[in-house]
């Protein structure tokens, strides 16, 4: 058990962050190695978690291996701080580790994510730990796992580019908008995990660590931080992120990820922030959308 | 020709435990030469041909190969990374059943690019440019170009095949029963397409057959299998025009004549 944890806390009837030490430190040493070797993944003995796998199996035990006492959580699920993934996962470690929580990214010293990351810049020091369903690239390419360890050994990703390819000659664009694939500090190609094709900027030159675990699959890799990550392309058909011809409906935001929400069944629907965090800062400093007043007036 | 020859193989011998996969063959390959080894099936021929190109590793002997830029190197002794670029840059292999050389889900287009994503290429509309020149150059209609290859006949498929091998240039070639499974009018024009295209290339290639005919259209030399054995080697002509052993004698015999 942690030093810091005094032993009449309560916690009793789980270790720390709920996975026993032995364990914390195997994944330690995974991830220790994963930062070693930028977009490698690191094998690691995932362990059974009292939630289903698809439900982030993979990043709660890495974050439960980095948490200590001290760190405010913040955990998010496609943007959102009040989705059921997130305020589960949120609750599980409030329950087994007593930690701090927070829904304000510049708070938060480890976030945990499914599929966003957060608009507001990471800072140094900050740890975001994302949820993995599928880590290999590869995968839908070559399904033999030899196959694809040796093309990651060799740095054989030909491969990678017959399905950009594909997608132009059948789309006329390459129509892939989530796990994009990247490169990472010139070397390997990875998957990030399934997040938007618009978040695959942030990735570069990141001043936070990024984490990524899939329990599933056992693997564990990262990106540390201030390190290169390039979204693979074509020279005549350069990488580009989605755009969106309106700004977030209650916050008036440009230039950031948008959900659409059906208003009604008549063809009604608004564009707002994904990132709820994001949107309420923004309401909170006077920024208001076009559809902010309608929608108090409905609630 | 040149001086030295691009293929040198000393006494390859592959054993599967106790039994004879091939034993002790030694032959040269010239630039621009095309070699036929046939034998009946069993004789040890895909072994060998399997053992030459690397993707076995035979029991004992050496192959040694003359890169392009003039050094000789001993195949099994390259490290892997070396020796997968080898075969995916200056090697082609044909394979006898389309589907084993071919990614089936991804498009003709594709099939015949991924050769030039892997050696760095990264321009869309010059990979479509070489894919569309070499679908033609093997007589496939340009608007199939994002068909995929299970939409092909049998015949296409091969020639798609060949497509995809021969689109980096490649100085050796080995071809598995290039014409088995296709019919005979198909198989009449995939050998007049490879012919031509050996010979506009200059290519070397090693052909694994068991039909004489395909032998005597294509190659210029040829070795007799049996048992493992290499029974009789020389110029194609020679052997199926005089055949000295026995049964070499009995195999061109047996050819059907209609």
């Amino acid at each position: 058990m942690s030093p810091e944890v005094p032993s009449d806390s309560g916690l009793a009837t789980y270790n720390f962050a709920y996975l026993d030490e032995q364990t914390k430190r195997m994944i330690r040493r995974a991830i220790l190695k994963a930062i070693a070797i930028p977009g490698y993944q690191v094998p690691f003995a995932s362990r059974e978690m009292p939630m289903p796998y698809g439900w982030g199996t993979g990043g709660v035990q890495v974050t439960a291996s980095i948490i200590g006492p001290q760190d405010v959580l913040k955990v998010i699920d496609q943007g959102a701080d009040d989705t059921t993934n997130a305020v589960s996962i949120r609750a599980f470690f409030q329950k087994v580790a007593n930690v701090a929580v927070t829904t304000h990214t510049k708070d938060a010293t480890i976030i945990q994510t499914r599929h966003r990351i957060p608009e507001q810049p990471l800072a140094e020091g900050q740890v975001l730990v994302y949820q993995v369903p599928i880590p290999e690239p590869l995968r839908f390419l070559e399904p033999r796992e030899t196959e694809t360890r040796k093309m990651h050994a060799l740095e054989e990703y030909g491969l990678m580019h017959v399905k950009l390819y594909e997608d132009i000659a059948h789309n006329g664009r390459i129509s892939k908008t989530y796990a994009y694939p990247v490169k990472v500090a010139g070397r390997y190609v990875m998957d990030p995990s399934p997040t938007p094709k618009f978040d695959n900027p942030k990735m570069h030159m990141s001043d936070a660590l990024q984490l990524f675990g899939a329990g599933r699959e056992k693997r564990i890799y990262a990106i540390p931080p201030h390190t290169e990550v390039v979204s693979l392309d074509f020279e005549d058909h350069p990488f580009e992120i989605q755009s969106f011809d309106k700004p977030c409906a209650l916050c008036g935001a440009e230039n950031v990820y948008l959900d659409e929400v059906i208003l009604d069944d008549q063809g009604g629907r608004m564009f707002v922030c994904s990132d709820t965090d994001h949107c309420e800062d923004r309401r909170d400093h006077g920024h208001a959308g076009a559809m902010l007043g309608r929608q108090e007036a409905a609630e | 020709m040149s001086d030295t020859p691009l293929l040198k193989v000393k006494s390859v011998s592959k054993f599967y435990g106790q039994r004879i996969g091939c034993k002790e063959v030694s032959f040269d390959l010239w630039p621009g030469e095309v070699l036929a080894i046939v034998g009946e099936s069993g004789s040890g021929k895909t072994t060998l041909l399997n053992c030459i190109s690397t993707r076995l590793l035979p029991t004992t002997g050496s192959v040694e190969y003359t890169m392009r830029d003039g050094s000789i190197r001993d195949l099994y002794h390259m490290g892997e990374a070396e020796r997968r670029f080898l075969m995916r840059t200056d090697w082609g292999f044909v394979h006898q059943n389309p589907a084993d050389g071919l990614r089936m889900t991804v498009s003709a287009g594709a099939n015949v690019g991924e050769r030039l994503m892997a050696v760095g290429n990264r321009h869309y509309g010059n990979i479509r440019a070489t894919a569309t020149d070499w679908l033609g150059r093997v007589e496939i209609d340009a608007d199939r170009i994002d068909d995929a290859p299970r939409a092909f006949s049998g015949g296409m498929r091969q020639r798609l095949q060949i497509a995809r091998n021969l689109v980096t240039g490649p100085r050796l070639v080995f071809m598995d029963e290039p014409t088995g499974g296709l019919d005979v009018s198909v198989q009449a024009r995939l050998l007049d397409l490879v012919r031509g295209l050996v010979n506009d290339l200059g290519l070397s290639a090693i052909i694994v057959t068991h039909d004489l005919a395909v032998a005597r259209l294509l190659s210029h030399r040829m070795m007799v299998m049996k048992d493992g054995h290499v029974i009789e080697q020389g110029l194609t002509d020679r052997v199926l025009d005089d055949p000295r052993e026995p049964y070499t004698q009995l195999l061109v015999s047996s050819i059907l004549q209609v």
